[in-house]
């Protein structure tokens, strides 16, 4: 641990889930860093915005549906989502078709908050 | 300045690896302290000892040993990520260490920058 | 903010994604494959960066292609050093991957 320090964490995702290990894998960089009291928030823009469906069913693929973990994040102290709404609208997904809560942001929002941010990483 | 660095693929698919160590070389040259470079994803396929390029190609994982015995730079692979792609201690190239995941957000609150690397 | 983007235009909208959250005092530096978008018959995509927002191209990228005669006008080409620079001077850092 880094006693002492809190920076601003931004967990950039732009990436639709399974086609690519980046999305679970990013999250499981999400779920450590609830151990090290930071303050964290994730955006989830572009692709991204499909991580958070709701109805996700793997079984047919043979891999692990980790959407659920979105849900838990809330027990880790991690409350601060946000999603992107151009990125919503341009593939017709509404706000109630996501399986968590989030908080809504215009584009120009979101270019606000990553300019605030001490460390961003995207996947 | 402390600058952490995180790769995200493996050696010689993608450039990311290429560019990781490029960037390393001229940071270390101009001064900076490279903090620590993680390895992630598909990332840690560089950290295997088992790699063995044609002669007339640059050998990408000595390269990375070579820059963590010269400049004592931490080279630290995820061990989920790691165990995941079958790199083990038993075939970990020298110079590097397999360790979590909380190692990378460590680099990141340690060092005054993190640069990703990836694809 | 440095931007890092790796992707040609032509490939993935990476480039176009990162623009479109550049702000004025920002940096956008094109590596490997995006070094196509510095070129003048590639420009288009860049022609959308907003005011303000500083562009570079990383010059052993666009050498190692062949484009080293091609930079676009309103670009500053760096090489790994410049990079570096480029990382130290800005605050923070995010690559568009």
């Amino acid at each position: 641990m880094s006693e002492g320090v809190t920076k601003k964490f931004l967990f950039v995702n732009r990436k639709a889930p399974y086609g690519s290990v980046y999305a679970l894998e990013g999250l499981e960089v999400v779920l450590i860093s609830a151990a090290f009291d930071q303050d964290v928030s994730l955006a989830f823009i572009d692709d991204g915005v499909y991580q958070l469906l709701r109805g996700q069913d793997t079984k047919a693929i043979g891999m692990k549906n980790f959407s659920p973990t979105y849900r838990a994040l809330e027990g880790y102290d991690i409350e601060k989502l946000y999603a992107e709404r151009e990125s919503l609208e341009a593939r017709g997904v509404a706000e109630g078709d996501l399986l968590v809560d989030v908080k809504v942001l215009g584009r120009e929002e979101m270019a606000a908050l990553m300019d605030e941010q001490d460390v961003v990483i995207g996947f | 300045m402390k600058i952490g660095i995180l790769v995200n693929e493996g050696p010689y698919q993608r450039q990311s690896s290429d560019s990781a160590w490029q960037f390393c070389q001229a940071a270390i040259a101009a001064g900076h302290e490279i903090q620590r470079v993680f390895f992630y994803h598909d990332g840690v396929n560089n950290a295997t000892k088992l790699t063995d390029p044609p002669q007339d190609d640059r050998h990408i994982v000595n390269r990375w040993s070579a820059l963590a015995q010269e400049h004592k730079v931490d080279l630290v692979v995820c061990v989920a990520a790691a165990l995941r792609r079958g790199i083990v201690e038993e075939n970990l190239a020298k110079g590097f260490r397999i360790s979590g995941l909380g190692q990378l957000v460590e680099s990141a609150i340690q060092a005054d920058r993190l640069v990703v690397f990836g694809d | 903010m440095l931007h890092i983007v790796n992707k040609s235009p032509h490939e993935r909208s990476a480039l176009a994604d990162c623009l479109a959250r550049a702000r004025a005092g920002h940096a956008v530096l094109l590596i490997e494959d995006a070094v196509v978008a510095a070129t003048r018959g590639s420009a288009a995509t860049l022609a959308a960066a907003p005011a303000g927002v500083s562009l570079y191209v990383l010059s052993p990228d666009l050498q190692a292609r062949g484009l080293a005669g091609q930079l676009a006008e309103g670009i500053t080409a760096v090489d790994y050093r410049g990079f570096v620079d480029l990382v130290a001077a800005q605050p923070r850092v995010q690559s568009w991957l």
